[in-house]
Formats: C-alpha cells, sequence, structure tokens
C-alpha cells in the first residue's frame, strides 16, 4: 500500500510538472503495442506531446491505471469490455456499454474496424478444393470432425503440412497471412464479437477525442494482420504504426550479425542475472545444508526435487501468478530455480569434505565460527564451489533457450521459431551461438578458477 | 593450572572417558599415554572446547571452560595434531599469522614473532612462502608449531605430534621438541601412545586404559610400582624401552 502511494504522488507529481502530456497505455501483446503506436502517431499529429507505457499488462492493470490517472488511453476489445471490466452476461449494445463505462468516467470511441475473435483457418488451397468459406460448411465434411488438441504454434506447422485441415485461430494473427491460410465466416456467430476501439478517460481534451475518432473504421482485419506481421517480423511498433500513416516502411534489417548480438546480449542478460541470484541464494543454502540435520536434507531435496520439474511445466506454472506474467523476471526465477541444485550441492559437499582435523584446527585456534568459514572453510571449499557455480552456469545457457516460449527473447527465439517453421537454418542461427556461448561460459569459469582458487589449492603435490 | 573435576565424555551409549579427575601442573611437561581409544585424546579435546563434558568441569587458571568462555581460552592455547591441521590455501606464514592478523596485531610485532618461532622451530625463513602441499611431513609440523605458538600461549596441547612421520624425521623432531619444551618452560600436554616417547619429554605421565586413569607418576615409578597388571603390560609390550 505505501509503495503504491508513493508510485502515486510520483505520478502525481510527473503529472503536474508536464500538464500538456498525454499517456497512452497499450497491453502486452503485438496488437496492442501497435494500436498504441497508432494513437500515439495520430495524438502527435493532432499537436499533442504522447508517452506511450507499452505493454504494461493485462486489462486489470490496464482498466485500473485508466481509472487512476496513470494513463488516459488505451486500446481495448468490445468482448473484454463486457466480460471482463464490466462483467455482464447478456450482450450489450453499443450505447449500453458506454452508459456503462460513462459511470466510471471513461469515454469510448467506435469501432476501428477489424474484429480481433476467434476464427477458424484453413489452408487456402484445401479450402479453395473442398468448397469451404464458411464454418457453416465444415458440417458438410463429417471427416473432419476428429478433433485433436495441438500447441497453438506447433498448429501452423501441422496445418501446413497438411497433418490437420482446421485449426483456431485469432481473428488478425501474423501468422495467418504468412502461411497462406484463410479465415472462414463465421456466418452462425459462434465466436463473441472483440471489436478493437480506444478507451479513454472522459476528461482528456476533446480536440484528444476527435483526434482519436479519425482512427474508427479505418482498420480492417487484413490491414491490422499486416501491421501485426510487420511488427513481429521487424520488432518495431513504431514503424508498424508508420505504415498505417502511409509512411513507407523502413526495409527490414537483415543483419544476422547483428540479430545474433541482440540474442545473445539477451541470453547473457538472462544467464547472468539468474546466476547471480542463484550464487547469493545457493551458497549460503549450501553452508546451511553442509551442517548434518533435517534442515539441511530438507534443502538438498527441495533442490533436487526442484531439477526434476520439467522447464516448460515450470515456466507454465509461473507465469499465471502475480509478479510474474509473461516477462523477463519470469524467466529469470525459472533459470535461478535450476542454477540451485548445483551450487547448493557442491557447496555443501565441498564444506563437508573439508577434513575434521583441519575444522578442529581451526576452531582451536580461536576464531569465531563466521571467521573459520570465511577464512578458512570456504576457500578451502572454493574450487567445488566455483565447480558447481560453472555447472549452474552451463545448464542456465542451455535453459534459457526456453525462455523464448514465454517471448523473453534470448537465443532461443531464433530456436523456437525454427522448430515452428519447420525452418533449419533458423534453428541454427541459435543453436550454434548458444552451443558457443556454452563453451565460452566454460572457458570463462576455467579463467576464474585462477582467481577465485586459493593458489596452494592449484598445486599439485 | 588445567583441573579436570568429575569431568566424563559419553558418545550416545559409549563411554570415551569415565568421571576422572585430573590436575595438570604449570610449567611442566605431562604426557598421556595409552593404547588407542583409552580417552588420551579426548581429554586434549575438552580441554580446547572441542567437546563438552558430559558430566563435570574444567577449569584453566581457574576459568571455567564453558561456551562463553572457550574462545578467548582457545588464544591462550596452543594446538597442534598428528597430520599438521594446516590450512592448504594459506602459504606457511599465513597459517602461522592468520589468528595474529585476525587480531588485528602490529605488522612489526608479528614479524618479529614469525622470526623468533623460525629460529625456534628450525623452519627455513625463506620457506615461509611455500604452501603445505609444497613442505614436507616434519616442516609441516614444524609450522604447526609456530603456529600454535604464535600468540604466546600458556598451554601448549600437542596430540600425537610426531605420528605421522618416519622414525629418523621423528627422532630428530624429538630431540628438538624437547629443547623447544625446555626454552619455553611452558604448561605442556602431550598425547602419544609410544612409552620411550612419554618418557623421554615427561615431567609427569598419565596412563589410561578404557576411558580411566590407570595410574600417573614419573617413567620409573610405572616401572618399579606398577598399579596393576595392565601397567607392567603395556610397559612390557613396548620393545626397547629397557634402553631409557
Amino acid at each position: 500500500m505505501k509503495s503504491a502511494a508513493i508510485l502515486f504522488a510520483i505520478f502525481a507529481f510527473c503529472s503536474v510538472a508536464q500538464p500538456q502530456q498525454i499517456v497512452v497505455g497499450s497491453k502486452k501483446f503485438t496488437e496492442s503495442y501497435v494500436l498504441g503506436e497508432i494513437a500515439k502517431t495520430a495524438l502527435q499529429n493532432a499537436g499533442f506531446t504522447v508517452d506511450h507505457k507499452q505493454g504494461m499488462g493485462g486489462t486489470i492493470i490496464l482498466w485500473q491505471a485508466l481509472r487512476g490517472d496513470e494513463i488516459a488511453l488505451y486500446p481495448e476489445y468490445t468482448g473484454t469490455i463486457t466480460e471482463e471490466i464490466l462483467k455482464t452476461k447478456q450482450p450489450l449494445s453499443t450505447d449500453g456499454m458506454r452508459a456503462l463505462l460513462r459511470q466510471e468516467g471513461v469515454g469510448m470511441t467506435g469501432e476501428l474496424g477489424f474484429n480481433n475473435t476467434y476464427a477458424l483457418v484453413m489452408r487456402r488451397d484445401r479450402a479453395a478444393k473442398l468448397g469451404i468459406r464458411k464454418i457453416s460448411d465444415l458440417r458438410n465434411h463429417p471427416e473432419m470432425h476428429n478433433v485433436r488438441g495441438i500447441d497453438h504454434a506447433l498448429g501452423y506447422a501441422a496445418i501446413a503440412t497438411g497433418s490437420i485441415d482446421v485449426k483456431d485461430a485469432y481473428s488478425t494473427d501474423a501468422k495467418i497471412a504468412e502461411n497462406n491460410l484463410i479465415v472462414l465466416d463465421d456466418d452462425l456467430n459462434y465466436f463473441p464479437q472483440y471489436k478493437a476501439v480506444f478507451l479513454y478517460r472522459l476528461d482528456m481534451d476533446s480536440r484528444a477525442v476527435a483526434a482519436l475518432e479519425k482512427l474508427v473504421g479505418t482498420l480492417d482485419e487484413t490491414r491490422m494482420r499486416r501491421l501485426n506481421s510487420e511488427a513481429e517480423r521487424t520488432k518495431d511498433y513504431a514503424l508498424a504504426a508508420a505504415l498505417y500513416f502511409g509512411q513507407k516502411p523502413v526495409s527490414p534489417s537483415n543483419d544476422l550479425i547483428g540479430k545474433i548480438g541482440r540474442w545473445t546480449l539477451r541470453h547473457l542478460e538472462l544467464v547472468g542475472a539468474s546466476l547471480f541470484l542463484g550464487i547469493i541464494v545457493g551458497i549460503p543454502l549450501g553452508i546451511r545444508a553442509s551442517r548434518p540435520g533435517p534442515v539441511g536434507n530438507f534443502i538438498l531435496a527441495t533442490s533436487g526435487v526442484i531439477q526434476t520439474i520439467p522447464s516448460l511445466a515450470l515456466l507454465a506454472l509461473l507465469v499465471p501468478l502475480p509478479f510474474f506474467g509473461i516477462s523477463p523476471v519470469t524467466a529469470i526465477f525459472a533459470l535461478f530455480l535450476y542454477s540451485l541444485l548445483p551450487i547448493v550441492r557442491n557447496t555443501a559437499t565441498g564444506l563437508q569434505d573439508i577434513p575434521t582435523a583441519v575444522r578442529e584446527s581451526a576452531a582451536a585456534l580461536g576464531l569465531e565460527p563466521p571467521a573459520q568459514l570465511w577464512k578458512v572453510f570456504l576457500p578451502l571449499a572454493s574450487r567445488t564451489i566455483l565447480a558447481g557455480v560453472k555447472t549452474s552456469a552451463i545448464i542456465d545457457v542451455g535453459t534459457a533457450t526456453l525462455a523464448a516460449l514465454i517471448g523473453v527473447g534470448g537465443l532461443g527465439e531464433p530456436i523456437i521459431s525454427g522448430l515452428n517453421l519447420n525452418d533449419y537454418s533458423t534453428i541454427l542461427e541459435g543453436a550454434i551461438p548458444a552451443a558457443l556461448l556454452a563453451l565460452l561460459v566454460q572457458f570463462f569459469f576455467d579463467g576464474l578458477d585462477r582467481v577465485f582458487v586459493p593458489k596452494g589449492l592449484r598445486l599439485k603435490q | 593450572m588445567i583441573e579436570l573435576e568429575s569431568v566424563s565424555k559419553k558418545f550416545g551409549a559409549t563411554i570415551a572417558l569415565h568421571q576422572t579427575d585430573l590436575c595438570i601442573d604449570a610449567g611442566r611437561t605431562t604426557v598421556l599415554i595409552g593404547p588407542s581409544g583409552c580417552g588420551k585424546s579426548t581429554i586434549l579435546r575438552l580441554i580446547i572446547g572441542l567437546l563438552e563434558p558430559t558430566t563435570g568441569t574444567i577449569r584453566i587458571e581457574g576459568q571455567r571452560v564453558s561456551a562463553s568462555s572457550v574462545l578467548a581460552l582457545r588464544r591462550r592455547i596452543g594446538y597442534v595434531i598428528q597430520e599438521g591441521g594446516l590450512f592448504a590455501h594459506l602459504t606457511a606464514a599465513q597459517n602461522v599469522l592468520l589468528m595474529a592478523k585476525h587480531l588485528n596485531q602490529p605488522a612489526r610485532q608479528m614479524q618479529t614473532r614469525l622470526c623468533e618461532l623460525c629460529e625456534l622451530t628450525h623452519f627455513p625463513e625463506n620457506a615461509l612462502t611455500r604452501y603445505p602441499v609444497e613442505l614436507s611431513g616434519g616442516q609441516r609440523q614444524r609450522v604447526s608449531l609456530m603456529r600454535a605458538l604464535m600468540l604466546q600461549p600458556k598451554v601448549l596441547l600437542l596430540d600425537e605430534p610426531l605420528g605421522a612421520l618416519d622414525p629418523m624425521v621423528r627422532a630428530r623432531l624429538q630431540d628438538e621438541l624437547k629443547e623447544i619444551f625446555q626454552r619455553l618452560q611452558q604448561t605442556i600436554v602431550l598425547v602419544t601412545h609410544d612409552m620411550a616417547e612419554a618418557g623421554f619429554f615427561a615431567n609427569l605421565i598419565v596412563l589410561l586404559n578404557e576411558g580411566r586413569v590407570v595410574q600417573s607418576g614419573t617413567l620409573d615409578d610405572l616401572r618399579s610400582r606398577p598399579a596393576s597388571t595392565f601397567v607392567s603390560d603395556f610397559l612390557h609390550a613396548q620393545r626397547g624401552l629397557a634402553a631409557i
């Protein structure tokens, strides 16, 4: 509560300091980023100073930020407004929605055009051959009524190879255009409507509202899909917005070295942060675990059990938790958990392996227990501890590729997308640097041996 | 100097030391001797507080050994064990100076003391920068002794200090050690299982068996007036003793 109050105070200060500024928010996915950028450009063109807070989180966070005056507007979908914000069971008319939102001090623009709902997609050639255009047409093909569950991204590969005929999708998914698929018309009104709109504070400048209203009806599904696909390909949302406003997109950078550099940097960030946490948490735990007793056994058993959780499952468990979600924090935390076992176990073993005679000599000198640990035991165990850190680092380099599963990037990004696209050269763009990185990490730690392991322990008898 | 009053030590159901009263005089060399497992090392470890007595109290210069006093007491006691117990990550000099540095002694004072100790223990000063793995067994024991003596302790405890050395080195070190003891005029408690070594060093021999003191006295006392058949058997088992 306190920190919330401080944040609020800081924010209040900022808004006093810059009265002209309009803050746009967006949710944590490509389309929301792009719409946020489009709104930003539209408002800038109308003469406002605009700040775009990209990817703030999910619906609840954005809605609260809007009501708390942290942001002035953000893109939202009609389906989400009725189901998650207003929480009404029965369908609402646009006017009904407006009236309810007005009570909250929030206004809603007209629909931008496209409907980002769920959709069923098919390969264009397959659909043409079977004469399917609408969802109702599927009734005539009982041979397609065999339903299999498949990962969303892998499903695109499956549909491309003909393993499956129809799959679900989001109607503005960039993959639809990439894979030459068609969206079946929802003539049965099976899926609810998710029309994009902007929600804005009613106290926002009316000229700003007017600028937003100009965007109404200008974005159909095909256009939105193209912008999304451009944004995903280039990772440049401003560029996608520029495309919308008819400015020529800069040709996408095909700079492989640059891309690998960025992936590697992100990869190192993930590994570095998680390993740092692993060290500062793992070594104290290892010290505690080196003493006999139930606590030590519990620490070793727990860090062992963590290691057996498949990384995909661990990520899936962490993502829904508050504070985690789809963010580098989640990936770093998961990697940190995996890095614990080697560090904890090696620290404990290294300390336990110190001969009794040496332990007792340290005590008999009259050193206090913490001094015994710092001046004698930890240096003596340093080689084993460092070996544990090295093992963790190498495991981390490998496991960090999975961070791409939750969209955090790193060298896993080309590996995962390569796997999804069945494109080996893309896979290798990630796999080769990852392998080299593992080797480098190994050399780096071999070098660290000379720094951290006292010379007396490195000498041969 | 060192008093044990009704001290006993149990490890689970095993009795390592039965109730024992023992008084170790200041300025003399007392040797604890007996077969393996007789409790001689246990007494040494009780004195320096590595073990807590099951019953009874131990006093050093009138001060009771307890959790609160043990750190200060240990700094007034030197302790040398069979394998030396040197810290492999530190050079000979660093091993010797570790505790003095921890106590922030002035560098000049430490250096002077280090030179004195090298001279006393016949340790070559140019070997001070070597690590334990680079030293011979005899040199390691000299470093261990220097480390024990660094803070000028009132009491020196030695647990089979020469046990791991080969006979030639051992004989030479025995001579040197005796000379050192005579120069120090300190309270010394030495544990050994070798009666010849005990006779060589001791002002007083304390013979233990199965956790009890069997007899204490000089070697002559033990030889001429054995308190039990165990005493004469133990003496007879040690060949070559007649020569002393």
